[in-house]
């Protein structure tokens, strides 16, 4: 997020997209309820007629996969009704000649056609947006897992740079991030293109400070995505290691990625059950768990705040870091004589600009944000104040695309998936808490009312859902909150393992699977 | 303690003292050190006056005052500790315990549980005294596996009614009745699962008086030892919301939200509040596995089970190459395990091959 979570109690106008947060993140969404309470209006676009939608002053039930075009003609609305912010255009900005010459052509009534949203709509939603002292954009998935998940999130930088809301108190652009520690996992440097602290394997001067601390020449180019990689299995890449991720439930195509890791040589799985993934390694290590281990994790506000051991784990489970080390010890690789989470944690300090100011007994009471470059720095709330990182913020000249696969007489109906409420991800923790079953039972496919009647099937009973790659069986639920045409699941259940179905194609750029647009048929089995 | 700027001040209990404008007599005692009693007080909320525990004298008043809705006003003269004011508060407690069947409550019912119990002590009120009509009625028959609903011992502070629609913003919990017959309930007087109740918990965790209990802490109740707390963050979602993780010798007995949580103030949802118990679940493994000859899984040593995995890393590096390994670290695990597996692939191979899950 570009600003913290407590400045989601300050916008005078919302902008929620492509985020069910008061499923997926309740406690941040219980400050956007008392934002509105408190006079704040909110714009909600969503497919799906979620709680946000009720909420909301103008509801966008844009089609799925159509958000580049809803919010290029907002910005078309913004730009015609006078609304740009010249000041901050002409004084933060490049690019801005070419964007909007760029969205003259893409109206409301054209962005009807793609979005089925009316254009009243969509210019009520931009003039709103546009006249707001300090509006704040949010959002999650429903953005970023589409082929143009990238060019989703620059269409939004696109809107709050043209109305200068960045870089201010109850503004920004703000995703909401999914796991515990997702933010931190990038931060620590997992990932093929940066080194800790996003310092980028392509910059000499970086692969120089790497190669003098890891004590080995590094490669000059990007490693591949997972997504590549899985791809690779038994066809260049032969040994993986993977923590802490149900891989096969969590990923599209499933069937696919069963094979793949089944390809390998060597697989090797650290994880704290025995889940689908682990099932098919070679050798799995039992991690200590939440509650067991000291660590570190960076929430969606970039704060970093310290995790405690409060109880011994089972049998003879380790923590991640030391298992990971002792493989690397054995292995004769040097570096890893790390005694405690807390020697792991100031390496990264010492070696991520982001975390130059942090250390493990500093961080003890949560109170920074990074960037916090030296030890005198208070953190970083809000970025963007006063200048931009790289300079000025840049537009960027996006079209429309249509979903990888667009719905057809064979599979007519699209398919998006989701979290709900009481279950995380693959459940194999929220599964294993006593209760949450009393909540959700089982996974059921949400259609609307009318569409079940048409289709031949009954609220409660079984469907057959088929998409290009499988097919699956699940229960149905009639509900409206899913538009008609448009169907709803989510991921959580093994027993309805929708990623059978799901994986028409990826974000060229970050190789995003797009998860949230599947064409579907839906039938009486 | 003293102001000695040029800021409005009031007169504490003979002390003058600065106050900023808009602060209750409350705030402004409780910071300068009062100690006020409240029972229907949580400072996240709107201020109710609902329980007048938190009376105080103020000169010129006919009447004691609920400092926690009083305003602060130039040259007020305020007694937190008079005895006119310690005789009124006992009395009030001995009308509002006269209601309760448990005075007792026990400490894992929520974090707010011992309030009512604690003012019963320190004010000796005395149960019977006001002992008759009772308002509120018990709830055993909502089956639900989180929320305790015991209204026998409810005190209709509200507490739970506000913090629902002020703070978590639903406004699932709502009163019915008046005097006596006033009953904490939700929509049609159903169960909760019918409503809108999201079970964050927070009606139990703000409850002073054990009315609303946590069932999942509670059925630890049993397990012997002194009740721990260890801070630590929620392992779901990315907002980080602070936590107090309950613990008694070697067992997790719940989890209580961190009401100075810097992401969370105090607040949870269901996941946070109560899906804890995966830890200890029977299916956690507690020994490494390795595959055999039999193509199955079975139980290893710690250094059979690394030396099988260091050997295979080395044998695919020898056969294909260093370019044949990949790592996926999780965004699940902290900082630490990130960290030392993207090491493991720079340091261990010099490739690029390592990502996190965050791209499904």
């Amino acid at each position: 997020m570009s600003n913290p979570l407590e400045d989601m109690e300050k916008p005078d106008v919302i902008f929620c997209i492509g985020t069910n947060m008061t499923e997926c993140h309740p406690v941040a969404a219980t400050r956007l309820k008392r934002a509105i309470a408190n006079g704040a209006k909110l714009i909600t676009a969503d497919p799906r007629r979620i709680a946000l939608a009720e909420l909301a002053d103008v509801y966008l039930p844009l089609r799925v996969g159509s958000d580049v075009s809803l919010l290029l003609a907002m910005a078309h609305v913004i730009h015609r009704e006078g609304l740009t912010n010249q000041g901050f255009v002409e004084g933060r900005t490049t690019e801005a000649e070419a964007f909007l010459e760029h969205i003259e052509k893409f109206t409301p009534e054209w962005a009807e056609t793609i979005t089925e949203v009316p254009a009243a709509d969509i210019e009520r939603a931009a003039i709103l947006y546009g006249k707001a002292e300090r509006g704040a954009i949010y959002y999650t998935l429903g953005i970023t897992e589409h082929i143009c998940g990238v060019d989703n999130v620059q269409s939004l930088c696109n809107l709050a740079l043209m109305t200068g809301n960045i870089g201010r108190e109850g503004t920004g652009v703000n995703p909401m991030r999914g796991q515990n520690n997702i933010q931190g996992a990038g931060d620590a440097g997992a990932l093929p293109n940066n080194y800790p602290g996003f310092q980028s394997v392509l910059d000499p001067a970086y692969q120089k400070k790497f190669e003098t601390v890891y004590g080995r020449k590094v490669d000059l180019e990007l490693g591949p995505t997972k997504v590549r990689a899985l791809e690779a299995c038994g066809d260049g890449i032969h040994a993986m290691i993977i923590n802490g991720e149900n891989t096969v439930v969590t990923d599209p195509e499933r069937h696919h990625c069963e094979e793949a890791l089944k390809s390998l040589d060597q697989l090797v799985v650290i994880d704290l059950f025995l889940t689908e993934t682990a099932e098919l390694a070679d050798v799995v290590f039992p991690a200590t768990a939440w509650g067991e281990t000291d660590g570190v994790q960076t929430n969606t506000e970039r704060r970093v705040q310290r995790l405690r051991k409060a109880v011994e784990p089972p049998g003879e489970a380790m923590p991640d870091w030391w298992i990971v080390s002792q493989i690397a010890r054995r292995m004769g690789t040097p570096g890893f004589d790390f005694e405690s989470a807390k020697d792991v944690f100031n390496e990264l300090c010492e070696l991520s600009p982001l975390y130059a100011g942090l250390d493990w007994d500093r961080i003890d009471r949560g109170e920074y944000h990074w960037p916090v470059p030296h030890k005198d720095h208070p953190g970083t709330p809000i970025l963007h104040q006063g200048t931009f990182e790289n300079g000025r913020g840049i537009f960027k000249l996006i079209r429309y695309r249509d979903p990888a696969e667009v719905i057809s007489d064979e599979f007519p109906v699209w398919l998006t998936t989701g979290r709900r409420l009481p279950n995380y991800h693959t459940r194999t923790q929220t599964g294993r808490a006593a209760g949450i079953d009393y909540l959700a039972p089982g996974e059921r496919l949400e259609i609307h009312p009318e569409d079940v009647v048409d289709w031949g099937l009954e609220d409660g009973g079984w469907a057959k859902m088929t998409s290009s790659r499988g097919c699956m069986m699940v229960r149905v639920e009639a509900n409206a909150r899913s538009p008609r045409g448009t169907v709803f699941t989510s991921f959580s259940f093994n027993d309805a393992p929708v990623n059978v179905l799901t994986g028409g194609g990826y974000d060229p750029v970050t190789d995003t699977a797009e998860l949230k647009v599947c064409p579907v048929r839906v039938e009486r089995p | 303690m003293s102001t000695n700027g040029t800021g409005p001040s009031i007169v504490l209990d003979g002390e003058k003292v600065a106050y900023t404008p808009g602060e209750t007599v409350y705030e402004a005692a409780t910071r300068h050190g009062k100690d006020i009693p409240t029972l229907c007080y949580d400072p996240r909320l709107e201020p109710f006056g609902g329980c007048r525990l938190c009376v105080v004298e103020v000169e010129g008043a006919r009447a004691p005052v609920a400092s926690c809705t009083a305003q602060c006003q130039a040259g007020m003269e305020v007694r937190t500790r008079s005895a006119r004011v310690e005789v009124h508060r006992r009395t009030l407690m001995e009308m509002l315990v006269s209601e309760n069947r448990e005075v007792e409550v026990d400490e894992l019912t929520s974090l707010a549980s011992q309030e009512m119990t604690e003012l019963v002590d320190r004010y000796e009120a005395r149960t019977g005294r006001f002992q008759g009509r009772q308002s509120g009625a018990s709830r055993p028959d909502d089956p639900n596996p989180f929320i305790m609903r015991d209204y026998d011992n409810c005190i209709s502070c509200y507490r739970c009614v506000r913090v629902c629609a002020e703070q978590e913003g639903d406004y699932a919990i709502s009163v019915k009745g008046r005097g006596f017959d006033t009953q904490i309930t939700v929509e049609f007087d159903g169960h909760l699962k019918d409503s809108a109740c999201t079970f964050c918990g927070q009606c139990v965790q703000t409850c002073p008086t054990g009315a609303l209990g946590d069932l999942k802490a509670l059925a630890y109740r049993d397990v012997a030892g002194e009740t721990k707390k260890t801070r630590t963050v929620c392992p779901y979602c990315g907002v980080g919301c602070a936590v107090d993780l309950l613990t008694r010798g070697n067992t997790l007995i719940g989890v209580q939200p961190a009401m100075d949580g810097p992401a969370n103030k105090g607040a949870l949802c269901v996941k946070g509040q109560f899906a804890f118990d995966f830890v200890q679940h029977p299916d956690r493994l507690a020994h490494p596995l390795v595959r055999g000859e039999d193509g199955e899984l079975h139980q290893a040593g710690w250094d059979e089970a690394l030396d099988r995995a260091a050997e295979g890393f080395l044998r695919v590096r020898e056969r294909y190459g260093r370019h044949a390994v990949y790592g996926v670290a999780s965004g699940r695990a902290p900082h630490e395990a990130a960290y030392t597996m993207q090491k493991f692939i720079r340091g261990g191979f010099g490739t690029n091959h390592i990502d996190n899950c965050s791209r499904a």
